[in-house]
C-alpha cells in the first residue's frame, strides 16, 4: 500500500455520489424540456442537454487538471484567488451583462459565465486561509470577526449589487463554519429565533404575538435562575423579538422590493392569486405533487414538458425528478444529497490540517444551503430564490463551480497525510 | 478533535432539513391526490364533439325536421393582436360596447383558451363573415348544429330545443348535459330527447402552458366519439298537416285526424300556431319571449291541453251507452219537447237515427234520463247515484276524464264529473237527473281535449275499441308497436250498437252536416255547436270515412265559429277529402273555409 497514492487515498465515495448526480442530471435536464414531438437527440448541442453533456465533460477536464495540480498550489494560492474573483466581481458590475434584472454575466462571444458562483468557492478557500494563518485563539475577539465578516462581506455587498439576492443569501451559510470553529450556539439560536419569529409574523396577528412573547417571557423570567447575565440575555431576546415582529411589516413593505414581496405572498398563501405571483409555486407543486408515489416515468412528465412549471430546467429543475419519479425519486435524492453532506463532514473532520477542516466545512454549507432553498422553494417551505440545485440545475458556470468547490476538497483530502497542521 | 458535539449538531441540522423535506414531500406526492387532478386540469383540455340530433320524418319518410349547420365563434384572447374593432365590429354587425364586454369575458375566463364570442350564426350568415375571418387572428369557428323546419308547420307537435337551463342541469344525475347543451324542451323533442339527443363525443387533448396542441391525452384512450341521434318517424301526413293548418289559419281551435285502425295520428294542428324556425338559434330567447306574451297563445297546444264542451258529438256516446243498457231501442221514439231543452226544426217525434241525423236535443234529454234513472232504487237521488255510476263507467271507456298517453308533454285528461264533484257542489243526495241533465248534450261540467274527441270518433269508426294515438311509430330502424292488450282499449259496448249510431251518423251528413257531404266518400259525423257563455259558440265536428273500413277519423273544434255544421264540418270534410284522394276537388267549400266567416 503505497500511502502517497493518490488513487489510494482519494475519497472514491465523493466522487461517486458526484458522478451519480451529474448522469442523473444530465438525464433529467434532457427530460425537463424533452418535447415528444420534436424528438430531440439527448446529445444534440442546441439542446440544454447536449450542452450540460459539454459542462460536465469539461468539468471532468477541470477535475483532470485539479488533480494534476500540487495540492500545496491551494494554500499558496488562497488569497490570489480571492482577490480576483473578488476583482471579478467588480468588473462584472461595471462591464457585465445584464440577464433576468441581474448584472452578473460576463459575455465572451457566445460563452457567458458568473463570477458570483465562484465567489463561494473562493470565500470558502479565503476564510480556510483565515483560521490557518490567524489561527484565532478566540473567535469572538473582535479583530477575527471583523476580518471574518470583511472576507465573507465584501462578495455579499458586490453580489447583492449585481441584483443576485439569491447567491448573496448563500454566504450566510458560512456562520455553520464558524460555529464548527468555536463561534458561540446563542448565534444559531439567535437566528433561528429570528426565523421562527420572521415566520410566524407571517401567519400570525401581529397582536397576538406580542401577546405571545411577553407571556413566554414572565415564564421563562419565573423559571430561571436571576442572576445578571440570564436577566440581561432574557430582556434582550425578548426586546429584540418584539422589536422584530413589529418590524417584519416594515421590513417587508419597505426594505423588500415589490418581486420579492410577491415571493414572500406566494410563501404565505400561493392560492391567493394563482395566476400572478402565486404561479411559480402553485405550478411547481402540482408537478411535483402530481407525480405520486412512483412518478409518471421518465420522459413521461407533462407539467414540466408543457412549460406549466417556470425555469423547468434550472431553478426548478426539481419539479422533474418529483413529477417524473415521484416520491420514491425525490427520497432517493434527499438520501443520497444527506449521505453526501454527511460524508463531506466527515471527510472535513478526518483532516489534520484546520485549513482543509474550514475549507470542508465551507462546501458542506455551500451544499446544504443550495440544496435546503432550491429544494424548499420548490415544494412551498421556502419563498423563490433563484439558486441553483448543485449538479441538477443545467447551466455551465454552476456546474463548474460546484465541481471546483468540491473536487478541491477531495484532492485537498487526498494528501491528507501529507498535509500537517502548521 | 476530540470534541464531536459541533459537527453531530451541524449534522443533525442537515438531516433534520432532510426528514422534513421527505415528509413534505410524502404528504403532497402520497397523501394529497389533489395535485393530480390539478395537473391534468392544466394540460387535459376538453373538445366536445356534438352529435347530429336525429331527423324527424312524417309517414312517408317526408322530412319535417332537420338539422341545419351553425356557426359559434370562438376567440383566444392571447391571440387577438392589433385589430381594427371598428372594422370587427361592423363586419360581425355588434356595437363596440357588446365587443368590449364579450373580450373581457373571454379574457376573464382564460387569455389561452377558447371561449365562445358569438353563438349560433346561421350559415346565411356565416357565409359573409367566413371572408372577413382570416383578417382577425385569434379567432376561430366551431361548427354547431341547430335544428331546421322546411314546412314550418307542426310547431306545437314538434315542439322546440333550447339550451339547458340551470334547474334542469341540476337534476340531471347521468351527467350526460353539460352546461351550454341543446334539450328538447317541449313537444316531442322533449318526449323524444333520449333517442333524439344521440351522445356528445368527447376528444381529450393535450395542451401547454400556451395552449398549443400538443397530441392526444393518453393516446385518446378516454375520447369518445359522437353518436349520432336516432331518427324518429311519425305517423303525420305532411301534406295533410299543411293543408289543415292553411284550413284554420286566422282561426282558433284545433284538428286532430287519426288513423282509426292503428291509433296513428295523421294531423294534429292547434291554432294559433307559430312558425318553429322562430324557435332555432340565436333569436330563440327574443322570439320566444314575443310567442309567450302573445295573447292569441300560439305556444299553447291546443288539441291536447285545450279543454271544451264537446257539445253535440257527445250525443252519439249517450246513445251508444243507452243502447247497451237496454233502456232505448233503435225504434224508440221521444217527442221533441222542447221544454225540456231547446231544439230546432226537424221531423218529429224523432227515432234515434232522425235523433242523431238532426240531432235533437230534447231525445238525448230523454235518452240520457232513461239511463240515470233506471228506476232501481225508490229514492230517486240514490237511483241517479246507481245511474251516474253505470253511465261514467261507459263515458270513461270512450278514453275521457283522463289523458289518453298520447307521446306529446302536458296532455290533459279533461274533466268528466263524477259523482264526487256533484257531491261537493250539491251535497250528497241532493242532486238529481234536473241537476245534471246538460250533460245529455254535452254541455255542463263536462270537458274534453279535440284529441279526445278525434279519440271518440276512431273508437265509433273501429266499432268498439280504440288503440291509443301517438305520435311516433319508429324510432331508427325500430317500429313501436301499439296493437297490444296494454294499448288497445276496449269499449265495453256491442258491435251492432255502433253499427246503428254509426247509420245515424252516415245520414247527418244529409241532416246537420250538409256542407260535408262528398259524392264519392260516405263520410259519417256528428256536428256540435258547443254553447260559449263568453261569446260566440264553437262549432265542432267529429267524423270518420269511409263508413266501412274507414281509414280517417277526426276532430274539428273551432272556437267562436257557430254553428258545427259550417266552420268545423266544412274543415273535416275537406281534411278528409285531402287524405283520401289527394286533392281537393270541392274549391267553394275550401274558399269558404279560407274565408273563416262562419257567423250569419
Amino acid at each position: 500500500m503505497d500511502q502517497r497514492s493518490v488513487w489510494y487515498n482519494v475519497d472514491w465515495i465523493s466522487i461517486l455520489l458526484f458522478l451519480v448526480f451529474v448522469i442523473a442530471g444530465w438525464l433529467n435536464v434532457y427530460a425537463a424540456v424533452y418535447d415528444d414531438q420534436a424528438h430531440y437527440s439527448i446529445f444534440d448541442l442546441s439542446q440544454n442537454s447536449g450542452k450540460q453533456l459539454l459542462w460536465i465533460l469539461s468539468s471532468f477536464l477541470i477535475i483532470a487538471i485539479l488533480f494534476l495540480l500540487d495540492y500545496r498550489f491551494y494554500n499558496n494560492l488562497s488569497i490570489p484567488v480571492y482577490v480576483t474573483v473578488m476583482l471579478l466581481l467588480v468588473f462584472v458590475l461595471i462591464f457585465g451583462r445584464e440577464v433576468a434584472g441581474s448584472k452578473s454575466w460576463f459575455e465572451i462571444g457566445s460563452f457567458r459565465l458568473q463570477p458570483a458562483e465562484f465567489a463561494k468557492f473562493a470565500t470558502a478557500l479565503m476564510i480556510a486561509k483565515y483560521f490557518d494563518i490567524a489561527k484565532p485563539k478566540n473567535i469572538h475577539s473582535i479583530k477575527t470577526l471583523v476580518s471574518l465578516g470583511a472576507i465573507i462581506g465584501l462578495p455579499v455587498i458586490l453580489i447583492f449589487l449585481q441584483g443576485d439576492t439569491g447567491t448573496a443569501m448563500v454566504f450566510g451559510a458560512f456562520v455553520l463554519v464558524l460555529y464548527r470553529e468555536g463561534l458561540s450556539p446563542l448565534i444559531l439560536l439567535f437566528i433561528l429565533l429570528s426565523g421562527i419569529v420572521f415566520v410566524l409574523t407571517l401567519f400570525i396577528d401581529q397582536v397576538y404575538l406580542l401577546s405571545a412573547i411577553i407571556i413566554l417571557s414572565l415564564i421563562v423570567f419565573g423559571i430561571i435562575r436571576r442572576n445578571v447575565v440570564n436577566l440581561s440575555l432574557l430582556v434582550g431576546t425578548a426586546a429584540y423579538c418584539l422589536v422584530l415582529s413589529a418590524g417584519v411589516d416594515f421590513i417587508i413593505n419597505d426594505l423588500f422590493k415589490p418581486h420579492q414581496q410577491n415571493r414572500i405572498k406566494a410563501l404565505i398563501d400561493p392560492g391567493a392569486d394563482p395566476l400572478g405571483y402565486g404561479w411559480n409555486v402553485t405550478q411547481s407543486k402540482i408537478a411535483i405533487g402530481s407525480g405520486g408515489f412512483s412518478g409518471k416515468g421518465f420522459l413521461q412528465g407533462t407539467q414540466t414538458k408543457f412549460d406549466f412549471v417556470p425555469e423547468q430546467s434550472t431553478d426548478f429543475v426539481f419539479c422533474t425528478i418529483g413529477e417524473e419519479h415521484g416520491y420514491l425519486g425525490s427520497l432517493a435524492l434527499i438520501v443520497l444529497f444527506m449521505l453526501f453532506l454527511m460524508r463531506i463532514i466527515y471527510v472535513a473532520e478526518r483532516q489534520k490540517s484546520r485549513l482543509v477542516r474550514v475549507y470542508g466545512y465551507g462546501v458542506a454549507s455551500i451544499f446544504f444551503f443550495h440544496f435546503g432553498v432550491n429544494i424548499g422553494m420548490t415544494i412551498g417551505l421556502f419563498p423563490v430564490v433563484g439558486i441553483p440545485l448543485p449538479f441538477f440545475s443545467y447551466g455551465g458556470s454552476a456546474l463548474w463551480a460546484f465541481t471546483l468547490l468540491l473536487f478541491v476538497f477531495i484532492k485537498m483530502d487526498a494528501h491528507r497525510k501529507q498535509i500537517l497542521d502548521r | 478533535m476530540s470534541d464531536l458535539g459541533r459537527p453531530i449538531t451541524i449534522g443533525i441540522i442537515f438531516l433534520f432539513v432532510g426528514v422534513i423535506y421527505a415528509y413534505k414531500l410524502f404528504t403532497i406526492q402520497v397523501l394529497d391526490s389533489t395535485y393530480q387532478a390539478e395537473a391534468e386540469k392544466n394540460i387535459v383540455q376538453k373538445e366536445i364533439l356534438y352529435p347530429y340530433r336525429g331527423n324527424i320524418y312524417d309517414r312517408h319518410g317526408e322530412l319535417l325536421v332537420q338539422n341545419q349547420p351553425a356557426f359559434d365563434i370562438l376567440v383566444v384572447p392571447k391571440e387577438v393582436k392589433r385589430i381594427d374593432t371598428l372594422s370587427f365590429c361592423k363586419h360581425f354587425n355588434i356595437s363596440k360596447e357588446e365587443f368590449d364586454s364579450k373580450m373581457l369575458k373571454a379574457r376573464q375566463y382564460s387569455m389561452v383558451r377558447p371561449s365562445v364570442f358569438k353563438k349560433m350564426i346561421p350559415i346565411r350568415e356565416f357565409a359573409v363573415f367566413q371572408d372577413f375571418l382570416v383578417n382577425y387572428p385569434g379567432f376561430s369557428i366551431q361548427p354547431r348544429i341547430i335544428r331546421d323546419y322546411p314546412d314550418a308547420t307542426l310547431a306545437n307537435a314538434l315542439g322546440y330545443i333550447g339550451e339547458i337551463d340551470k334547474r334542469r342541469l341540476a337534476r340531471d344525475t347521468t351527467n350526460v348535459y353539460r352546461q351550454g347543451d341543446y334539450i328538447g324542451i317541449s313537444g316531442l323533442e322533449e318526449i323524444y330527447e333520449e333517442e333524439l339527443r344521440g351522445r356528445t363525443g368527447v376528444k381529450y387533448n393535450l395542451v401547454n402552458v400556451r395552449g398549443i396542441d400538443k397530441g392526444s391525452f393518453k393516446g385518446g384512450a378516454y375520447d369518445t366519439s359522437a353518436v349520432a341521434g336516432k331518427n324518429l318517424m311519425t305517423t303525420i301526413d305532411r301534406q295533410l298537416q299543411a293543408y289543415g293548418e292553411r284550413l284554420m289559419k286566422g282561426k282558433r281551435g284545433a284538428i286532430v285526424a287519426i288513423e282509426p285502425a292503428t291509433g296513428e295520428i295523421l294531423a294534429i294542428s292547434s291554432n294559433p300556431t307559430y312558425d318553429p324556425n322562430l324557435l332555432t338559434g340565436r333569436e330563440f330567447g327574443t322570439n320566444y319571449r314575443q310567442l309567450s306574451m302573445d295573447t292569441t297563445k300560439p305556444i299553447f297546444n291546443r288539441p291536447v291541453m285545450a279543454l271544451y264542451p264537446p257539445g253535440s258529438i257527445f250525443k252519439v256516446v249517450q246513445s251508444l251507452i243507452a243502447l247497451e243498457e237496454g233502456v232505448i231501442g233503435p225504434s224508440t221514439r221521444f217527442p221533441c219537447n222542447r221544454n225540456q231543452v231547446n231544439c230546432h226544426a226537424h221531423p218529429n217525434p224523432a227515432n234515434l237515427h232522425n235523433a242523431i241525423k238532426y240531432s235533437c236535443n230534447p231525445y238525448f234529454y230523454s235518452t240520457f234520463r232513461k239511463i240515470v234513472n233506471q228506476n232501481l232504487h225508490e229514492n230517486t237521488f240514490i237511483d241517479t247515484r246507481i245511474g251516474m255510476e253505470k253511465w261514467l263507467d261507459y263515458v270513461r271507456s270512450f278514453g275521457l276524464g283522463e289523458p289518453l298517453g298520447i307521446d306529446l308533454p302536458n296532455e290533459k285528461g279533461g274533466q268528466i264529473p263524477g259523482l264526487g264533484l256533484y257531491d261537493r257542489i250539491y251535497g250528497e243526495n241532493r242532486w238529481k237527473f234536473s241537476t245534471i241533465y246538460s250533460l245529455s248534450i254535452g254541455q255542463g261540467e263536462i270537458l274534453v281535449s279535440p284529441l279526445q274527441m278525434a279519440n271518440m270518433a276512431a273508437a265509433i269508426a273501429n266499432r268498439g275499441y280504440y288503440i291509443r294515438p301517438h305520435l311516433v311509430k319508429k324510432i331508427g330502424d325500430e317500429s313501436l308497436d301499439y296493437m297490444n292488450s296494454i294499448d288497445r282499449h276496449e269499449i265495453p259496448i256491442q258491435e251492432k250498437y255502433f253499427d246503428m249510431v254509426v247509420e245515424g251518423m252516415k245520414d247527418a251528413i244529409q241532416g246537420t252536416a250538409m256542407r260535408a257531404y262528398i259524392p264519392d266518400i260516405e263520410i259519417c259525423g256528428k256536428t256540435g255547436t258547443a254553447e260559449n257563455p263568453h261569446g260566440e259558440d264553437h262549432s265542432v265536428f267529429m267524423a270518420f270515412a269511409p263508413k266501412d273500413d274507414p281509414k280517417i277519423a277526426i276532430a274539428v273544434y273551432v272556437e267562436n265559429a257557430g254553428w258545427g255544421g259550417r266552420a268545423a264540418a266544412s274543415t273535416a270534410s275537406l281534411m278528409i277529402e285531402k287524405y283520401l284522394k289527394g286533392e281537393v276537388n270541392r274549391k267553394w267549400l275550401e274558399e269558404f273555409v279560407l274565408k273563416g266567416d262562419f257567423i250569419y
